[in-house]
Formats: structure tokens, C-alpha cells, sequence
């Protein structure tokens, strides 16, 4: 029955309040994300634009190619800065993204150290204006935004790429957190599937739980070696101040915001996702469905700093990392 | 937010879906399962002859249902002629009319028959007998003479019939009878001597039925009132022989001419005739589609249309096993209903045929695809000529099955190329973003969805039951509702979450 070993029961998950996709599609993204909504989130574009309104931190645009015409420009556009991103507007999973960090002598470095030619960075943005990664093919638009200059106090957490903070936002309240490290593995991409290594937070006090890569338990990077107990996300009531106000910024009740850290600018907002995963379940070592039940038990009406602190006082947790000496190093 | 109008509808096409079929199911009998083919006959009769300018009418008589034999569908086709149908005791006619024709003229009758063995003749009652016309005198003699001898060496009205066949047309004919036929064709003389010694009997037209014949002619035969079957005994008026053969169809009972035109000239009747084996349920349905008008359905529709509908009806089957695999398992395909549409062209193709031609397009195609992306086309374009490829490579592949003599190779084309190309081109993506491994998840579960919708879909039971009973869509249809609430787990989620419930203790 050794193959039986890697399954469990489904009431098993139910104690733990696991909350499955048919739930997740039905229960709460059916129910409170409306679909005219969706654009708001699923064009980054729009996103970002919306964001400034709101007065919610996103990376600066430099600029955006709608037609393959001006794919010819984009090095114009480029002159001048330093690293950036190109992003399609309607890319989902990560797709389509280019990272280039520095530019020396007219050659574009990718974080991992590969050198592209401008007519590579045509190509790509010439692809995502075809449709190659968004939704279903559709016509794209290309973004260009400045490079983040992360926070070096999560350097040691991450291979590459930058560590990106997601927080599930339940009618305005954040409900959980996880942060993506990218490693080796994952080709420094933070897409959990790909091997990056999740890392659940504590609601309350943005430090880490527990850690996951490949659905399997984690305890220290892969690559940097670097414990995952002393993992604390700095500015942490700032960033679900900013995730909490996407609600009002979006009006979607069923809501994932991913953050980054700036150094400068402190936290930022990403990019929004209207059908987040399940996987920052497995991250948390906890279902969703309890906070969830809470949360709509509250009334509607309540601001964002009132929701930020409800969600803070009721969904603290333990690490379950070890209470290491690191852990309380990092906690004084 | 209330569910009730939710499960009302549900509940309305459940009862909807069932009361419908069960309504089928007794109002036209068509059996819940599929049961044995019944043969069915396509007969046509052509009634050819040169009109004189003038008002034609033209008697045809219709062939009516009988021991072996019903009627299930009959048409005409005879532009400009007036039609009607009539029947009495003696049989059915079809009478065409026309004011003024000229010329060569053709008028069509076709009728389909059931093979029906449990069929039986209507009791017709013996017709009175007619008044026997008195020969003249050489011939009168004679005819006694054979009256006399058959009569002598019979038992019944049968045996007796059966004694005046040998006697006129066997090896014993006599001079009597050489005399006689001079005067009378067979059949009409022994029907006339019959009636002499005060047996009923009539000439009666049949027509051999064999498979795939044309310009055929009715042949004659001879029924004969058996007095203590009550029944009407046949008998073959050249060999003496009892017993109407398996396969011959009798056109006209009455003793009527088979074909009158009034107002034309060398008019004469051929038939052409065809096989063909059906479900005994679609036999019925034929069967009843005339009864009645409010007979709103695809089944009266001209049967290529219903061939077509028969695949159309399965797409749902099709859709409920994606949606079952989706739902309660979280099997990832590459296309939501690509695996459809990749279990229609199985059908098509068989299975194994189909899995092989199948996974050699893809891999060629991923293989050109990936040649492709060096290129630097736009998307469309490139899809587009990936479509080529596509064509490309299923015409090398049936030219090559074909040149190597395996005919199952043909059945390549079935597949939807279009279908295939985007499949292609999105295999070839995630191969690029996500690695082989995640290919090969996507592609075995499209194909594992595609072999288990076809299986769903070629069942006979399961094709019988979507086509013969449209309320099964509305069932179907109810069941997907339902399927689209379910909020449980799926089944892989069941090993996906499992690390959650066995933390807390670090190993």
C-alpha cells in the first residue's frame, strides 16, 4: 500500500481547512470577484495606472510599446536607464517577463548573467505585442518599468531573482501571506511549481513560519543556505496597509496582491492576480478556509488600517521553524 | 444569495430529460438498449411511357403490409402530376393525374420495407367466387378433362391447386393443357380452372428481392383459399411448389392490373431495389414518422442529416468526461475541449490508429514548430504555418500508410488540423516556459481525457441512448449544473495538500 502513502483523506483536509480549487472557483472567486472586474487586474497597465490614482506604490513606467511600429523605438526609450523590466500587460504566471539588470556597452545582462543584443530585446517586446503571452493570444501591449532596487536585508533569501510577497486580501482584510524566493531551481523565476521555495508569514508580524519547496518542507535556501527562521519582512505593516487597499482600489473581495520591497520606496505593489493559487496553503502549513469563514463574518465598512490590525491580532501564528536563536534575534 | 431557482432548474430538466425519454420509450417503443438489426428494403419503381398530348392517368398498385413485410416510409417523386393514395379490400393504389403531357414521361414510387417476421397479411375474406366464363366447346372438354384428373388426385383445395400446376405447366402436361394455354397464359388459366371446380384463387404480382438489382419486373404467382387454414395458401404457378419464398414481396393481392395509364402509350414499371440493416429502433421510428405531425424531432430529418446529428450529440458525452476529469480528478489538458475533438477523429480513426497518428503529428510538429521560433514570425503567422505543417505532414503520413499498404493509416485526415496546430504551438510554449516534464503531464492527460471520452463516445449503448432520446441531452445537461457546484476536493488534490496534514513535526 506504498503508493497509498502519498495520499491523505478528504476530511483530513477538511479539519485542516484546506480549501480546494473547485472551492476556491465557486466558494469565492464566483461569488466576490466580478467579472467586469477582471480587466483591472489581468491588464497590469490598467493595474498601474489605477494604482497611482489610489495612490499605491508601483514601480515607475517608463514607458509602454502598443504597436510593433514602435518596437523600432524602444531603444530611444531605453537610452539612459540603467536595468529594467519588460513586462507584457496581460502576461499571467510570470510569463513574458524580461529582467535586464544592467546594460554595458549596448549589451543587455539578464540577472543570470546572459548578455541579449537590442535586437533581442525587439524580439521579445515584438512577441508580447503578438500575443505570445497573454491570455488566450490576444494582442498585447509591452510595459517597461524601472528596475527594483531590492532590499538588501532579503538578499541573502534569494538566487537571482527578486523575492516577491504574496498576499491573499479576503474583502479587504489580508488573510495570509507567503514570500516566493527564487533558487537555482527555479531559473530564478518565483514561481512555486518551478521549484522556488515558499515561505509562509506570519500575519502579524511578517516573519517566516515554515518553508516549503516542492510541496516538501524547507528549513534553509537551497542555493544561499541561508536559514529560513530569521526571515523577517521589514516595513511589514506598511506593505498590508498597501495590500489591503487594493480592495478599495479594485473592489475585488477575493484578491492577490504581489508586493516587492524597494529600497527605496519601500513596499511596492507588483501586480494583482484575481484567481490566486492554493499553493500559499501548503507555504502556511494551514487552510484558508477558517480566516475566510472569519472574515465574512465581519461587517463590510470598516478602513483598511482597522482591517490591517483585525487581521494582525487574529491571525498571528507560531513558527514552526524552530525557535532558533536566529528566530529571536530577529523578533528583538 | 438564494440557490433555489438553481436547483428548480435542475430539477426541471431532470423531469424534463426523463419524462421525454420515457415518453419515447413507450410512445414509439424504441428499447432502452440497442437491440438487433432489422434489415429494411429500399424498393423504387419507375413507371416509364410516352404521353399523347393530352390527360394521363396512371393507376400503380401500392405494395401493403404482409407475412414478412411492413411498410415503413413510402414517396413519390412525378413533377406537375397530380398524386393520391387509396386503398380497399383488394389493396392500396396510387393515382397520378395530370391535365395535358407530351412526350416521354417518368414517375417514381419508392417504398422502404421492414423485414418484419412477426408481420402478418390483414385477414382479407375470401372474395365471393367469380362467375366462371364458359369456354367455348374444344376447350371446354379439355378443361373438364383437367379439372377432373386433379380433383381426382387431391385431398383439399391445395393439394388440389397444387395437382393443376404439375398438370399445366410440370412435366406432366398434357395435350390438355397445350391446348388450353393457347388461349391463356399460365397463371390466368390455372386461376381460371381453379375457379371452374369452385376453388377460390387469385393471380397475385411479386417481386423477387435481391440485393443491389435493377430493372426488375414483377414475376406472377397464385394464391388459393385454403379451406381449412382460412388462409391464403401461395403457390408458384410454374413449379406447383407451396410457400411464399423468404424473399419475395408480394406487390399487388387484389387481382388487379398492376400498372393502368390511360392517355399514354408503352408504359411499363421497373423496380431497382437495396439492403440495408438498421436498428430495430430506427426501423420503428421510420416506422411511426408519418403517424404523426407533431413528430418534431432530428429523426425526421433525410438520413444523411441524422448520420451527422449522431456525432453532434455525443459532443456532450464528451464534454461531461472533461468535466468529471476536471472537476473530481484535476487532470490537466492543453485545451479545455481539445480532447474532444481529438476523441471525435478517434472514432473516426479507431483508437490505436488514431493514438499513433496522433502522437506522430505532434511530435513532428513540435519538432518543425521548434524550428519555427527561430525563425521571429508573429504569432499568427507562425500558428498559421504551423497549420501547413500540420496538412503537411498528414498527407506524407497517408501517402506513406498508404504506398505501404496499410488502409488504417487513411484515417489520419479525420483529425482536426486546426485543432492540432494550436495544440502544437502550445505544447511547443510550454516546453520553452515550463520543460519537457510539464509537456508531458499536459499532453498525457489531453490524451488520457481524449481516450476515455472516446470510450464514453463509441459505447454502442451510450450512442444509442444519445440519439434516440434527445431528452438525454436535457438530463446531461442538468448533471453538468450540478457537476459545476461541486465545491469539494478533487482527487489529486488529495495528494497535493497531503504534506499539510502531516506537519509539525519536522523530519
Amino acid at each position: 500500500m506504498s503508493w497509498l502513502s502519498n495520499w491523505t483523506w478528504p476530511t483530513r483536509l477538511q479539519d485542516k481547512g484546506i480549501i480546494g480549487m473547485n472551492r476556491r472557483n465557486i466558494r469565492y472567486i464566483g461569488r466576490y470577484n466580478s467579472r467586469k472586474l477582471y480587466p483591472l487586474v489581468d491588464d497590469k497597465l490598467k493595474t498601474k495606472l489605477l494604482a497611482e490614482k489610489y495612490a499605491i506604490t508601483t514601480p515607475k513606467l517608463i514607458g509602454t510599446v502598443s504597436t510593433q511600429f514602435g518596437v523600432k523605438h524602444i531603444s530611444a526609450m531605453l537610452a539612459g536607464h540603467n536595468g529594467f523590466v519588460i513586462k507584457p500587460a496581460k502576461g499571467s504566471g510570470g510569463k513574458g517577463i524580461l529582467v535586464i539588470e544592467k546594460v554595458i556597452d549596448n549589451e543587455f545582462v539578464k540577472p543570470s548573467g546572459a548578455h541579449l543584443t537590442i535586437t533581442d530585446v525587439e524580439r521579445h517586446v515584438s512577441n508580447i505585442l503578438s500575443g505570445l503571452y497573454s491570455l488566450g493570444g490576444s494582442p498585447d501591449v509591452a510595459l517597461i518599468e524601472t528596475l527594483i532596487n531590492f532590499d538588501e536585508s532579503l538578499m541573502e533569501y534569494t538566487y537571482e531573482g527578486v523575492p516577491d510577497i504574496r498576499v491573499i486580501v479576503f474583502k479587504g482584510y489580508p488573510v495570509m501571506a507567503m514570500m516566493r524566493l527564487s533558487t537555482a531551481a527555479s531559473d530564478g523565476k518565483a514561481n512555486l511549481h518551478q521549484g522556488a521555495v515558499g515561505v509562509g508569514l506570519n500575519i502579524a508580524t511578517g516573519a517566516a513560519l515554515r518553508g516549503v519547496q516542492f510541496d516538501r518542507p524547507c528549513y534553509s535556501h537551497p542555493d544561499t543556505g541561508h536559514d529560513l527562521a530569521s526571515l523577517r519582512v521589514p516595513q511589514w505593516d506598511t506593505l498590508l496597509n498597501l495590500a489591503a487597499g487594493c480592495y478599495e482600489m479594485t473592489g475585488l473581495g477575493y484578491l492577490g496582491t504581489d508586493m516587492v520591497l524597494d529600497r527605496v520606496h519601500g513596499p511596492m505593489l507588483l501586480e494583482l492576480n484575481a484567481r490566486p493559487g492554493l499553493a500559499i496553503q501548503m507555504t502556511n502549513g494551514e487552510g484558508l478556509r477558517r480566516r475566510l469563514d472569519l472574515i465574512e463574518r465581519q461587517p463590510d465598512g470598516v478602513s483598511a488600517q482597522e482591517r490591517v490590525a483585525f487581521a494582525r491580532h487574529h491571525f498571528a501564528r507560531q513558527s514552526e521553524l524552530g525557535a532558533s536563536p536566529d528566530t529571536t534575534a530577529a523578533n528583538a | 444569495m438564494s440557490r433555489l431557482p438553481f436547483y428548480l432548474i435542475v430539477g426541471f430538466l431532470l423531469l424534463a430529460g426523463i419524462a421525454t425519454s420515457i415518453h419515447r420509450h413507450i410512445q414509439f417503443e424504441i428499447p432502452w438498449v440497442p437491440g438487433e438489426q432489422r434489415q429494411v428494403w429500399e424498393i423504387e419503381a419507375v413507371i416509364t411511357f410516352n404521353a399523347q398530348n393530352g390527360p394521363v392517368q396512371v393507376d400503380l398498385a401500392l405494395p401493403a403490409n404482409q407475412a414478412g413485410y411492413r411498410v415503413l416510409t413510402e414517396n413519390t417523386a412525378s413533377s406537375g402530376y397530380g398524386l393520391s393514395y387509396s386503398a380497399d379490400e383488394l389493396g392500396r393504389q396510387a393515382q397520378w393525374t395530370i391535365r395535358e403531357a407530351a412526350g416521354s414521361q417518368q414517375l417514381y414510387y419508392s417504398v422502404q420495407m421492414l423485414v418484419a417476421p412477426d408481420a402478418r397479411a390483414p385477414n382479407q375474406p375470401p372474395p365471393g367466387l367469380a362467375t366462371p366464363t364458359p369456354w367455348e366447346s374444344p376447350y371446354e372438354t379439355a378443361a373438364d378433362q383437367l379439372i377432373e384428373r386433379a380433383w381426382a388426385r387431391s385431398a383439399n383445395n391445395a393439394t388440389f391447386a397444387r395437382e393443376l400446376i404439375l398438370d399445366i405447366n410440370g412435366e406432366r402436361q398434357g395435350e390438355n393443357a397445350r391446348l388450353l394455354l393457347t388461349q391463356e397464359n399460365p397463371s390466368a388459366l390455372i386461376v381460371r380452372l381453379l375457379n371452374q371446380a369452385g376453388v377460390q384463387a387469385r393471380e397475385v404480382s411479386g417481386l423477387m428481392l435481391e440485393d443491389a438489382r435493377r430493372r426488375q419486373s414483377l414475376s406472377s404467382w397464385i394464391q388459393v383459399f385454403d379451406e381449412p387454414g382460412e388462409q391464403w395458401a401461395i403457390f408458384n404457378p410454374t413449379t406447383g411448389e407451396r410457400g411464399r419464398p423468404e424473399n419475395l414481396l408480394l406487390w399487388e393481392t387484389g387481382g388487379r392490373a398492376v400498372l393502368e395509364v390511360e392517355g399514354g402509350t408503352n408504359s411499363q414499371v421497373s423496380f431497382s431495389m437495396l439492403t440495408h440493416n438498421q436498428p430495430a429502433s430506427a426501423a420503428v421510428r421510420n416506422h411511426r414518422s408519418q403517424d404523426t405531425l407533431l413528430n418534431f424531432s432530428i429523426h425526421s430529418l433525410p438520413l444523411e442529416e441524422q448520420a451527422l446529428f449522431q456525432t453532434i450529440l455525443l459532443i456532450p458525452i464528451g464534454a461531461l468526461v472533461v468535466v468529471l476529469l476536471r472537476v473530481f480528478i484535476g487532470v490537466k489538458t492543453s485545451g479545455t475541449f481539445m480532447p474532444v475533438l481529438i476523441a471525435l477523429a478517434f472514432i473516426q480513426t479507431t483508437l490505436l490508429t488514431g493514438l499513433i497518428g496522433f502522437l506522430l503529428i505532434v511530435a513532428v510538429g513540435l519538432v518543425i514548430r521548434n524550428y519555427l521560433s527561430y525563425l521571429n514570425l508573429l504569432l499568427v503567422a507562425r500558428v498559421s504555418a504551423v497549420i501547413i505543417t500540420v496538412i503537411a505532414i498528414i498527407a506524407a503520413f497517408t501517402v506513406l500508410a498508404y504506398r505501404m499498404g496499410l488502409s488504417a493509416g487513411l484515417t489520419v485526415t479525420f483529425f482536426p488540423m486546426i485543432i492540432l496546430a494550436w495544440t502544437i504551438e502550445r505544447m511547443s510554449i510550454l516546453w520553452e516556459e515550463e520543460g519537457p516534464k510539464e509537456v508531458l503531464i499536459q499532453g498525457g492527460g489531453s490524451l488520457l481525457t481524449a481516450v476515455l471520452a472516446y470510450l464514453a463516445m463509441n459505447n454502442p449503448w451510450i450512442r444509442h441512448i444519445t440519439f434516440n432520446f434527445l431528452g438525454v441531452q436535457l438530463i446531461l445537461m442538468a448533471f453538468i449544473l450540478l457537476l459545476g457546484n461541486y465545491t469539494g476536493y478533487r482527487l489529486l488534490e488529495l495528494r497535493r495538500f497531503k504534506p499539510i496534514t502531516e506537519d509539525e513535526k519536522p523530519s
